[in-house]
C-alpha cells in the first residue's frame, strides 16, 4: 500500500515500525471495558423511549424488583450540565441522566435496571410500564424551523439551538455574477460505529474513598470533570480507568446520560455495576452523526473562476446538547470550510442547528468537513458540467498555489504550508484519466457506465487556544502533557494526557521520545487512560494528538535529555557542553556512561549526582504550538466507479490519495490513517445511514438495516505521500487522523456524476442507494428528453 | 440486547427432537441458529422451549438415486459450497451456497433451517424452487412430502404443523441438456438479497423463480410457461415486466427495474451459448 515512505530515517521519527500495541489485539488478550470483571458486579439494562416525542407521564416498578429499578427520581442531587459552546444566543437544552417530564428521541433512557446479568437486566426492564403521551414528532431539520412545527423546548422561540450567518468578502460579487447556479445537498444521518460501542464499569471505593470508573472515552479526564460535576462529587474521589478502546470516532469525546446514571447507581449500591452497550443501542441512542442539508448558489465567471459560494446549511443536530460541546461546530465548521481550497472572493451561508426528536448529535472523523467538502466539491463538478470544462481543469483554476502560502481563506482558515496543485496533479496521474475517458467512449451499449471522480479537502489539526476559543467551546484544549521519568534500570515510563483509541500513540510517541532520548523505543513505554497516574489532557479527538501529544512528548523529553546529560558529564568529568547522547549513552570524546548507570545514580545513589543537581530523572511539560489556529492537511483523492444504471449499483474500481501531512513519524500508521478513514468514507458515501419514518421511528437499529461497507466494499487505495513540514509544530508534524473520511463522499458522487456526464444527472444526496443513483439517473433521463 | 428465558433441549437423535417437539406447543427447533439467534435477542421471537438439532449426522446423509438427489436439512451451507453433497443442477447449488452471508454463517446455518425460516429474500427457497424441489418433512406421526411451492407460504411462514421437523430436500436431477442459473443484487457481499432470481430451462420443468420482490419466492408464470414451451430469448424477456409486476406488492419502478434486470440477466445466463 502507498508509495514506501520508509526511507532510512537518521532517527526513529520516519520509520514504519511495527505497532506496539497490535500484540496483544492479535492474541486476544487486550483488556476493554467489557472484559474487566469485578467481584460482585451487576449489569445494567436501561428502560428506552418508544415513542420520539412525548410527555412523561407514570413509570412503574415491578413491585418484587422495585429496589433494582432507578428513574430520575431515584437519584436526586444530579446536575444537568450545561453543554454546548459558552454563548448567551446557543439555547440550552437540559438532558439529564434519565428522561424527567419529557422524552424526546426513540431510545432516550428512562430507567435503569439493575440485575445480575444483562439478559436477567433486561427482563426486569421489560416489565417496568411507562406511561407517555405521545406528541407530534420533528424530524426534519428544514421543515422544523417553520412556523407551524411542534417544538421540543416548549420555551425556545423554534427549534433552533442557534442560527448564525457567516459572510465574508463581498456579496455584490456574486448576485451579479455572469454563472449562478443552484443546488441542493444532503448528507444523511449516520452512527459513528466504533468496533466496541460504549461501556462503563463503576464502584465505590471504600479504602481510597473515591468512585472508580472504567470508561470507553476518548478522554478520561475531561469525562471526570463532567462526571465530577454531574455527580456533585470533588474530582479526587474519582478516579476514572480508560482501558483499551476499540475505536471512537469522535462518538466517544462526550459525556453520556448512561454513563452519569451507571456512576450514579455504583454510588447507591455496594458492589460495582456495569453497562456495555449493545450494537442496538448504539445505532439508536449513542452518538449521531452527519445529518446536513445545504442549499446553495455558487457564482462564477464563464471561464470558471469561482467567485462564492452562499446560502443555507441546516444541521440535524437531534434532542439535545451532549457535554461538553454538543455538535453546535457542525455549523459553523461547514460554512467555514464550504470555500475548500479554493480562492472566492465572497461566502455569506446561513447557518440553523436544529433540536429534532432524534438521538443528539456529536463529532464523528471528519466532524462537518465531510459535508462541506461533499458540497463544496460537488458544486466545482455541476460548474464544470455546466461550462464544459473538465473538473480537474476548473479545480486547477480556482486552487490555491503553492506561492500563495500562507493563504487565509475568504471564511479566514489560515491555509499554512503546502502544494495542492502537486496533489491534485498526482492523484490524477495515479488514476489515469485520459485512460477512463478512451474507456468511456469505448463503452458498449448495456455495459456498465464508468466515471471518475475527484476531490480536494484541507484538513485543520493541531489547533489551539485561539481556534477553540473562537468557537467558545466550553473547554478549550489549547495544550498537551507529559511526564517523562527514567527509572533506576534506565528504562523509560512516558504518561501522557492523550488517548490512544487505535491511532498507535505507544508506538509514535515512543519513536519521538526515541529520538529526543537516543534510545531504543523498546526501552520506552507509553502510558495513559488512567487519570490517576497521568498528567492532566484533553485526550484524542481533532486529529490533535501527534501535534500536541507529539510536542509534549518531544520537549520534556528534551528536558530530562538535559538532566542526563548533565549527570553523564559529572561522571565523565566532562563539560555538559561537550557531551551528546548517543544510543543509551552519555558520550565525550573520551569515553562514555551508560544511561543504566545514570539512572542509578540520579534514582539510588545521590552522591554521585552533581552539587545541586535533584535527584531522581523525572520531568512533567506541556506543550501548544507557537501557533495555535491550527495547521492544514491536505489531499486529493480520485476514484474510479463502474455503475450498473438498470440497478443502480456502484462499485469501486480504483481509488488512489496523494496527500500531505507534513512530517510522517510512522508512514505506516498514516497509509492506516488514510486507508481506514477512507473505508468510513466509503459508508458515508455509498453505505450507512438511519432514516427515520415520520413519526420519527428509526428505521435502522441492527446491522441488517445499518449497512457498514464490508472488506469487498473498500478497495487497497493507492497513496502517494508528500511531507511539507509544518512551520509552528514540532518535527513538522500535521494531524492526520480524520482526512481519509472527508473526500471520498465527494469523489464518489462525482465519480457517479462523471459516468452520467452525457445525461447531466446529479448525485447529491448521501448514501449513494442504487435506488438513488437509480432514480436521480432516471430523472435527468425524462429531462434530458426522448430516451435514445 | 439478550434473549428472554427459555428452556433449551438439545436433541441427541431426529427422534428425541419430534418427541421434545411434541411435548412443548410452544417449542422452536433451532439448527445453525443464524437468523434464529438474532432474533430470539432481539426478543422479536418468544419461545418456551429451544429444541436443537444442530449437527445431527442422519439430518446431514445425502445420497443420490438416478432421478434425483436428497440432501439433508442439516447440511451447512459450507458443505455445499465445499462440494461436500451430491450435485443435481450442473454446480448450482455449489455456486449460490458460497454466496450465502460469511463463510462463518455457511459454517453454521443449514439448508433446511434456511427453509423452514423462509425469509423472502432467502437464497434456498428460490434456488429450491426453480429446481422443483420436495421438503420431506417428519414428526411424531410419520413423514409427510411437501413440494416447495406449497411449503413457502408467507413472509416467516410456511406449512409445516407443529412438531414437523424438515428431515431432507428431494432435488429432482437436471439431465445433461438442462441449463440452470441463480443470480442475485444486494448492497454488499454477505448481506441479504434485494432481488434473487432462480432459472432453471429443462423442458417442461423449466421455472424462473423471483424472491426477495414478494413474502415469499414466487413463480414467475409467464416468463416459466415460456421457457417450458421452448420460446426464444427475446420472446421470454418480453414477459418479465408482466410477471415482475405481478409479484411486487405495490408499483414501484425502481424495485421493477431491479428485479427486471435481475430476471433478464438470469435469463441470458441460461441462454448463454
Amino acid at each position: 500500500m502507498g508509495d514506501d515512505a520508509t526511507h532510512d530515517a537518521p532517527g526513529w521519527i520516519g520509520r514504519s515500525l511495527l505497532r506496539k500495541e497490535d500484540a496483544r489485539h492479535l492474541a486476544g488478550v487486550a483488556m476493554f471495558v467489557a472484559d474487566v470483571r469485578l467481584p460482585g458486579m451487576q449489569d445494567i439494562a436501561f428502560v428506552r423511549s418508544q415513542v420520539a416525542h412525548g410527555r412523561l407521564l407514570s413509570v412503574t416498578k415491578p413491585a418484587d424488583a422495585a429496589a433494582d429499578v432507578y428513574t430520575i427520581e431515584d437519584l436526586p442531587g444530579l446536575s444537568v450540565l450545561e453543554a454546548g459552546p459558552e454563548l448567551e444566543a446557543f439555547r440550552q437544552s437540559p438532558y439529564p441522566a434519565l428522561a424527567s417530564g419529557k422524552v424526546r428521541y426513540v431510545g432516550q433512557a428512562i430507567a435503569a435496571c439493575v440485575a445480575a446479568t444483562r439478559a436477567r437486566a433486561e427482563d426486569l426492564a421489560e416489565r417496568v410500564a411507562v406511561g407517555c403521551d405521545e406528541l407530534p414528532a420533528v424530524v426534519d431539520a428544514v421543515s422544523a424551523m417553520t412556523s407551524g412545527s411542534a417544538r421540543l423546548f416548549e420555551h425556545w422561540p423554534n427549534n433552533a439551538y442557534i442560527a448564525r450567518t457567516i459572510s465574508a468578502g463581498d456579496p455584490s460579487a456574486m448576485t451579479g455574477a455572469p454563472v449562478r447556479l443552484r443546488r441542493r445537498f444532503r448528507m444523511n444521518r449516520q452512527a459513528t460505529v466504533s468496533l466496541e460501542a460504549r461501556g462503563c464499569v463503576a464502584v465505590w471505593d471504600p479504602r481510597q474513598e473515591e468512585l472508580l470508573v472504567y470508561l470507553s472515552t476518548q478522554g478520561g479526564h475531561v469525562m471526570r470533570l463532567g462526571l465530577s460535576r454531574a455527580l456533585g462529587l470533588p474530582e479526587n474521589q474519582i478516579r476514572v480507568i480508560v482501558p483499551d478502546v476499540g475505536g471512537g470516532f469522535g462518538g466517544k469525546n462526550r459525556l453520556l446520560p448512561e454513563e452519569i446514571a451507571v456512576c450514579a447507581i455504583a454510588l447507591k449500591r455496594r458492589h460495582p455495576v456495569r453497562w456495555i452497550e449493545d450494537r442496538r443501542e448504539h445505532l439508536l441512542a449513542s452518538v449521531h452523526c452527519r445529518d446536513h442539508h445545504y442549499d446553495l448558489v455558487i457564482s462564477a465567471e464563464e471561464d470558471g473562476t469561482i467567485i462564492g459560494v452562499e446560502g443555507d446549511v441546516h444541521i440535524d443536530a437531534g434532542a439535545y446538547a451532549l457535554w461538553p460541546t454538543g455538535s453546535f461546530m457542525e455549523a459553523s465548521m461547514a460554512a467555514g470550510n464550504l470555500p475548500g481550497p479554493y480562492r472566492m472572493r465572497g461566502l455569506n451561508v446561513n447557518t440553523w442547528t436544529v433540536a429534532t426528536n432524534k438521538a443528539p448529535m456529536g463529532p464523528y472523523r471528519g466532524v462537518a468537513r465531510p459535508g462541506a467538502c461533499f458540497a463544496i466539491e460537488r458544486l466545482v463538478d455541476e460548474l464544470a458540467l455546466h461550462l464544459g470544462i473538465e473538473p480537474y481543469d476548473l479545480r486547477k483554476r480556482n486552487l490555491v498555489t503553492r506561492g500563495e502560502m500562507p493563504y487565509t481563506t475568504i471564511a479566514g482558515l489560515k491555509l499554512d504550508t503546502g502544494d495542492y496543485h502537486d496533489a491534485l496533479d498526482t492523484a490524477v496521474r495515479m488514476i489515469d484519466i485520459p485512460a477512463i475517458r478512451a474507456l468511456q467512449r469505448a463503452r458498449k451499449p448495456g455495459a456498465p457506465r464508468i466515471g471518475v471522480g475527484l476531490a480536494v479537502y484541507t484538513e485543520q489539526s493541531g489547533h489551539g487556544v485561539v481556534e477553540w476559543s473562537k468557537r467558545k467551546s466550553r473547554i478549550v484544549p489549547g495544550y498537551e502533557a507529559a511526564n517523562v521519568r527514567m527509572l533506576p534500570d534506565g528504562s523509560v515510563n512516558i504518561h501522557v494526557g492523550v488517548q490512544n483509541h487505535g491511532q498507535g500513540h505507544e508506538t509514535t510517541l515512543a519513536q519521538i521520545a526515541a529520538d529526543e532520548l537516543s534510545m531504543h523505543p523498546d526501552q520506552i513505554r507509553i502510558r495513559y487512560g488512567d487519570t490517576a497516574t497521568t498528567p492532566f489532557g484533553f485526550g484524542t479527538f481533532a486529529s490533535r494528538s501527534i501535534v500536541f501529544g507529539g510536542g509534549a512528548v518531544g520537549t520534556t523529553a528534551r528536558k530530562l535529555a538535559l538532566k542526563i546529560k548533565a549527570i553523564g558529564a559529572h561522571i565523565l568529568q566532562a563539560d555538559p557542553a561537550t557531551v551528546e547522547l548517543r544510543d543509551g549513552h552519555v558520550v565525550t570524546a573520551q569515553g562514555s556512561v551508560s544511561f543504566r548507570d545514570i539512572a542509578m545514580a540520579a534514582n539510588v545513589r545521590q552522591e554521585m549526582l552533581p552539587v545541586g543537581v535533584e535527584p531522581t530523572l523525572e520531568a512533567t511539560g506541556t506543550y501548544e504550538p507557537q501557533e495555535s489556529a491550527g495547521v492544514f492537511s491536505y489531499g486529493a483523492h480520485a476514484v474510479v466507479v463502474s455503475v450498473d444504471e438498470d440497478t443502480g449499483v456502484v462499485k469501486i474500481l480504483d481509488y488512489a490519495v496523494a496527500e500531505d501531512c507534513g512530517t510522517m513519524v510512522n508512514p505506516m500508521i498514516v497509509d492506516g490513517q488514510v486507508q481506514g478513514g477512507i473505508a468510513q468514507g466509503i459508508g458515508t458515501g455509498l453505505f450507512e445511514e438511519i432514516p427515520f419514518n415520520s413519526d420519527g421511528q428509526p428505521l435502522a437499529t441492527t446491522f441488517a438495516d445499518y449497512i457498514m461497507p464490508g472488506a469487498t466494499d473498500v478497495p487497497s487505495v493507492r497513496i502517494a505521500h508528500f511531507v511539507t513540514p509544518a512551520l509552528v509544530t514540532e518535527y513538522g508534524v500535521k494531524g492526520v487522523g480524520e482526512g481519509g473520511a472527508i473526500a471520498p463522499p465527494a469523489a464518489l458522487a462525482n465519480a457517479v456524476g462523471d459516468a452520467f456526464a452525457d445525461i447531466k444527472a446529479s448525485f447529491n444526496e448521501t448514501p449513494l442507494t442504487p435506488r438513488r443513483v437509480w432514480q436521480a439517473a432516471r430523472d435527468a433521463m425524462l429531462s434530458a428528453g426522448p430516451v435514445a | 440486547m439478550k434473549a428472554a428465558p427459555f428452556h433449551y433441549a438439545r436433541a441427541a437423535s431426529l427422534h428425541a427432537a419430534l418427541d421434545a417437539l411434541a411435548a412443548g406447543p410452544e417449542a422452536l427447533v433451532i439448527s445453525g441458529g443464524q437468523s434464529l439467534a438474532p432474533l430470539l435477542n432481539l426478543r422479536m421471537t418468544l419461545c418456551d422451549t429451544i429444541v436443537d438439532i444442530g449437527g445431527l449426522t442422519e439430518l446431514q446423509a445425502c445420497w443420490q438415486t438416478d432421478h434425483a438427489t436428497l440432501i439433508g436439512a442439516g447440511v451447512t451451507h459450507a458443505m455445499i459450497e465445499d462440494g461436500l453433497t451430491p450435485d443435481p443442477a450442473h454446480g448450482m447449488l455449489r455456486r449460490a451456497a458460497g454466496k450465502i452471508a460469511y463463510r462463518a454463517v455457511r459454517c453454521q446455518g443449514t439448508i433446511g433451517g434456511s427453509l423452514a425460516m423462509a425469509d423472502p429474500a432467502a437464497d434456498w427457497p428460490c434456488i429450491l424452487l426453480a429446481l422443483g424441489a420436495t421438503a420431506i418433512l417428519r414428526s411424531a406421526l410419520g413423514e409427510r412430502r411437501v413440494a416447495l411451492d406449497d411449503l413457502l407460504v408467507g413472509v416467516y411462514e410456511t406449512s409445516l404443523r407443529p412438531g414437523e421437523i424438515i428431515q431432507a430436500l428431494e432435488i429432482p436431477n437436471l439431465p445433461p441438456q438442462a441449463r440452470a442459473a441463480s443470480a442475485k443484487i444486494s448492497r454488499k457481499t454477505g448481506a441479504f438479497a434485494n432481488s434473487m432470481v432462480a432459472v432453471v430451462l429443462n423442458g417442461e420443468s423449466s421455472r424462473a423463480v423471483l424472491g426477495a420482490a414478494g413474502p415469499r419466492a414466487t413463480i414467475l408464470p409467464h416468463v416459466s410457461a415460456a421457457l417450458a414451451s421452448g420460446s426464444p430469448l427475446d420472446q421470454i424477456t418480453g414477459l418479465v415486466t408482466r410477471d415482475v409486476a405481478d409479484i411486487l406488492p405495490e408499483p414501484d419502478p425502481y424495485l421493477q427495474s431491479l428485479h427486471e434486470t435481475n430476471v433478464r440477466r438470469a435469463l441470458l445466463e441460461v441462454f448463454a451459448p
